[in-house]
């Protein structure tokens, strides 16, 4: 399966590997950085996925060690695109069947449905176990573009 | 049938639960729309007859005529089926 729509949802300087996160809030800082790195946001967006956590709780921790960190779409949205960063540690995010986060999607939208597609890609890729497992046990970020 | 799958700002997991439910749902031959909305329209709402969520904010949408559904892991179709065929079979 080719997954075309993700290969160009990731940016350039969009995806790290084996990243050091102190706590939940630093990993969901670090799938945002690579948001601002890529060029989808500004770092104003970064501090609104924090608030998200804040304000809603561990939520979108939505299956066992992944997270998708996210804010909403607003004018400190670029472009469309996402993020993808790695844990060296396993983070606890404080949910309560899918704990520990080893695997932190960072999502930026510029609309409510421009990204269906998009997300649509990013499902059937993170439903496949053995790639979830390529995923966690990528030593570079060439490894993970491959994947895609 | 009216179903919301509900998340924070409305862009990302309802949107994840809206597409696999869709796919479970069209399997077990339930005909459903499936909206993904935020928290905020979610509170408002009094249509929906079944409300899509994770354990987090179902704690938060209380009070609601909607029965409330919660998934754990959202790539766990099976989890789905048995959680919608529950509830609407």
């Amino acid at each position: 399966m080719s997954f075309a729509k993700l290969a160009e949802s990731f940016g350039e300087d969009s995806i790290r590997v084996l990243a050091v996160a102190l706590d939940r809030e630093h990993a969901v800082e670090l799938s945002g950085d690579l948001l601002v790195s890529s060029g989808r946001v500004t770092p104003d967006y970064v501090t609104q996925m924090v608030e998200v956590l804040d304000t809603h709780g561990p939520y979108f921790v939505i299956a066992p060690g992944i997270a998708l960190a996210h804010a909403k779409p607003s004018e400190v949205v670029l472009s469309t695109g996402l993020s993808l960063v790695t844990l060296a540690d396993p983070v606890v995010f404080g949910h309560e069947s899918n704990d520990p986060v080893r695997l932190v999607i960072g999502l930026c939208a510029v609309d409510h449905d421009s990204h269906i597609e998009m997300l649509a890609e990013l499902s059937a890729l993170l439903s496949d176990e053995a790639t979830v497992n390529s995923l966690l046990n990528a030593v570079d970020t060439e490894h993970i573009r491959n994947l895609f | 049938m009216k179903i919301i799958a509900v998340c924070g700002m409305g862009i990302g997991t309802s949107v994840l639960l809206k597409m696999n439910a869709e796919k479970v749902l069209s399997q077990l031959g339930i005909d459903a729309t499936v909206e993904a909305t935020d928290m905020k329209t979610a509170r408002e709402s009094r249509d929906a007859q079944v409300i899509l969520t994770t354990p987090d904010l179902a704690q938060l949408l209380t009070g609601l005529p909607s029965e409330i559904i919660t998934i754990d892991h959202f790539f766990d179709l099976e989890e789905l089926t048995n959680k919608l065929s529950a509830s609407l079979l």
